[in-house]
């Protein structure tokens, strides 16, 4: 048992370094991920990286991914949380990528795979309906045979960044007769199919991340049915663990504490440093125990999968614990900045003469996002599963009971 | 990267975890700890023939071989059965000191005791007014001749009733407080002069306050440099805590299971009181606690090999998350069992104590969040 690094990961770290260094776009240098970016700066790195084989590292090396191990994959993921980069968006990458080479024809593979790894496809996602949140499996989007097409009729919402999207992944009721989950399947649908509409929905922080999909006599080839008709619930909920092992965000995190430590050693409360005050590092340091604890616990499980395990039920506690502590973060940046919490900003970042912006920017940069920031986050612990259905997948698959 | 453990860490654990389950079952400890010895020198004897208490000492020292790790896969296995026998004091304090600061013929003299299990050590740093600090010291050692005199008043030393050696901090010079001139000692306990009241503690162990008057110590009996003993403190303090924080993982375990499946059993409203939400949210928030401990006390444990700043970052940060979690999990493990909880028949409650007095030991919550800060 240890926790260091080999001498091949730490070449493999330098590695890494050096070719983000030499090869991610300067514009968006330090940058994170915003949401009003335009298309082609989300696909930027994801391009580069498709060119150089490592945009979708877990995939199998047949469909394009990388012999990587966890603990690899691990520092590639620190390397790029370190230079904030924008990184592959999940939907095709983690999402419907592993669905279509597990369960997809060999068609669908050979259709689909490359325009995933490339970046020039883009994906979103169809789960969520008005009436089906937490209770997924009771949602009412119907797909009705007809030749050989299937007839969608429909509401999807919180359909993430659809605004972009070539093509989305939709879960539709196939069996109107069947038990909830029993009667759903797994469709592809062209998002330049006539009776798709995409309305755009305003977020607590002013921006426009999700969207409601309508579907109206959307006409869809049966090509587009991944595995089986009415087995979609099985392809949802392996997507849905999937989804959830990468989204500790534990290297973000880390980068993030970091920042904060900086804005608290910049803004100063008594003529000291802010972070100097007990009460405000006391938190901070509750934070970085409880983060160091996660990151732990996300390289116990990587070296579980390692051995053969896939992503299991554990990975509900990353996913809870995971976003709770970015909600803090966030939380505890927004408390940093003090009253230059309050300015309301626009989408684009203000810098004198901006013609995108009708005000003039007031207080340290560092405090222009920490409110719009802090207001997108409590998104986490709703989406994915929201962390009280993670608690019941524990209670039922860990607890036994 | 690596979190497996050796097949010979693996077959110690079976090892122990067969002898607790065997003969440390819940009416035997009942008995032990209310008999007048308050242990079972039979399970001291049992655990230097099964080759545990040689495991972390090297083979040049008479040891197995073990480290840091072996210590925790011990101690999880003595917290899960609630084990008393003075393992920590005795082979994790004293075989520390002995290890990093001890001479050649100090090892000759007290390894090979510890290893066969004739040697019982208790550790007396703690004093009546010093709470957590190691150098808040008023036990002076006084140069005379060669040697040294002893005075002072040590507080609660764990297992000081069953030992046969103790290991004393006190004050060779500089000002109560100052972190140079603290000095540590190993001192047979019936050396003339020493003065021991021993008493049970109520999480099922013994303990007692040690008076030195006037005791006089060769020149040899000073482990490490006169003076320059709080470094070595601290860092085998450091290897306590990594291990208590192990004991805890175990304890919180067996606590968090005891109760999941009273859950399972206890009817109420003509349902198992695990059928309610409101419980099962709590009993999954316990597990997790118990996840992240573990996790903490793997770092803790494969830290304290590293930088200074490193291992007491690493520790304290062990010490803080354990110490929430062994009190998150004690009081609602509590809590779900009902009035049995609060029963002296009941285990649950047994283990709520054992992990309400871990918090204090080496340092609770709040010390080792202020250490944490303070190397930020």
């Amino acid at each position: 048992m240890n926790l260091e690094f080999t001498p091949e990961e730490q070449a493999f770290r330098d590695e890494v370094r050096t070719f983000i260094e030499e090869n991610y776009p300067k514009h968006l240098a330090d940058f994170g991920m915003r949401e009003d970016m335009e298309r082609e700066d989300f696909l930027a790195w994801h391009k580069i990286l498709g060119k150089k084989g490592w945009s979708v590292p877990a995939w199998p090396v047949e469909y394009g991914g990388t012999d990587w191990t966890p603990t690899q994959r691990y520092i590639w993921s620190e390397e790029n949380a370190r230079a904030s980069t924008v990184m592959p968006l999940p939907f095709g990458v983690s999402m419907v990528g592993p669905v279509i080479y597990t369960f997809g024809n060999a068609e669908q593979k050979a259709r689909h795979l490359p325009g995933i790894v490339s970046g020039d496809v883009w994906w979103c996602q169809g789960y969520s309906e008005p009436g089906a949140g937490s209770d997924l499996a009771s949602l009412k989007t119907t797909a009705v045979r007809d030749g050989d097409h299937y007839v969608i009729n429909g509401q999807k919402t919180w359909t993430t960044l659809a605004q972009h999207a070539d093509w989305g992944f939709f879960l539709c009721r196939t069996d109107p007769s069947a038990k909830a989950q029993e009667g759903i399947s797994f469709i592809l649908i062209d998002m330049k199919t006539p009776g798709v509409e995409v309305k755009p929905i305003k977020l607590l922080d002013g921006g426009y991340e999700v969207n409601e999909t309508w579907l109206t006599d959307v006409r869809v080839p049966v090509e587009n049915l991944v595995g089986v008709e009415n087995k979609g619930w099985t392809y949802a909920k392996f997507l849905l663990a999937h989804e959830r092992s990468g989204i500790a965000g534990v290297a973000r995190s880390k980068r993030g504490v970091e920042k904060l430590r900086e804005i608290a050693a910049n803004e100063t409360l008594d003529g000291a440093p802010l972070i100097k005050d007990f009460d405000f590092a006391r938190k901070v340091s509750q934070l970085e125990i409880d983060l160091a604890a996660l990151e732990i616990t996300e390289l116990r499980t990587l070296a579980g999968e390692q051995a053969g395990k896939g992503p299991g039920p554990e990975s509900s506690i990353l996913k809870i614990k995971g976003t709770e502590i970015q909600q803090r973060l966030t939380e505890l940046t927004l408390e940093a900045v003090g009253t230059y919490g309050a300015p309301l900003y626009g989408n684009i970042a203000n810098v004198p003469g901006d013609a995108g912006s009708n005000q003039y920017p007031v207080g340290p940069d560092y405090a222009h996002h920490a409110a719009a920031t802090y207001f997108n986050m409590r998104k986490t612990s709703i989406y994915g599963g929201s962390n009280e259905i993670q608690r019941n997948i524990i209670t039922k698959m860990i607890l036994g009971l | 990267m690596d979190f497996n453990f050796t097949e010979e860490q693996d077959m110690v654990r079976d090892g122990l975890s067969r002898m607790v389950r065997e003969q440390y079952d819940w009416e035997t400890r009942r008995k032990a700890i209310a008999s007048d010895a308050g242990w079972r020198p039979e399970v001291w004897a049992q655990l230097a023939e099964l080759g545990i208490l040689g495991m972390p000492f090297s083979e040049a020292d008479g040891g197995f071989g073990g480290g840091a790790v072996d210590a925790m896969v011990i101690m999880e296995e003595f917290g899960k059965g609630l084990v008393v026998e003075p393992f920590l004091p005795t082979v994790v304090c004293a075989g520390g000191f002995l290890k990093h600061g001890g001479t050649a013929a100090q090892k000759e003299e007290h390894i090979g005791g510890i290893v066969a299990g004739s040697s019982v050590f208790a550790f007396a740093y703690a004093e009546p007014r010093g709470r957590f600090d190691y150098a808040d010291l008023e036990t002076t050692a006084k140069k005379d001749g060669s040697g040294y005199v002893l005075n002072g008043h040590k507080a609660v030393v764990v297992g000081a009733p069953w030992a046969t050696h103790l290991i004393v901090t006190a004050r060779t010079g500089g000002e109560r407080r100052d972190r140079d001139g603290v000095s540590v000692f190993v001192v047979a306990k019936d050396a003339a002069g020493i003065v021991t009241r021993d008493y049970e503690t109520v999480d099922g162990r013994r303990a007692a306050e040690v008076y030195f008057e006037n005791v006089s110590v060769p020149a040899e009996a000073l482990i490490g440099g006169e003076g320059a003993g709080l470094g070595l403190i601290e860092l085998v303090t450091d290897e306590a805590i990594a291990a208590l924080c192990a004991e805890a993982c175990g304890a919180m375990k067996v606590a968090h299971a005891m109760t999941v499946e009273y859950s399972r059993q206890r009817k109420q409203f003509g349902v198992p009181i695990g059928k309610f939400q409101v419980l099962q949210h709590r009993m999954v928030d316990m597990y997790t606690a118990y996840e992240q401990s573990v996790s903490l006390t793997y770092l803790a444990t494969l830290r304290l090999g590293a930088s200074e700043t490193e291992r007491k970052r690493a520790v304290s940060a062990a010490k803080v998350g354990v110490g929430q979690a062994a009190r998150l999990i004690g009081q609602d493990a509590v809590q779900i069992h009902g009035g049995n909880g609060v029963t002296d028949e009941y285990a649950i409650g047994h283990y709520f104590k054992r992990l309400t007095i871990f918090d204090a030991e080496f340092g609770n919550v709040d010390h080792h969040m202020k250490r944490h800060i303070a190397l930020a």
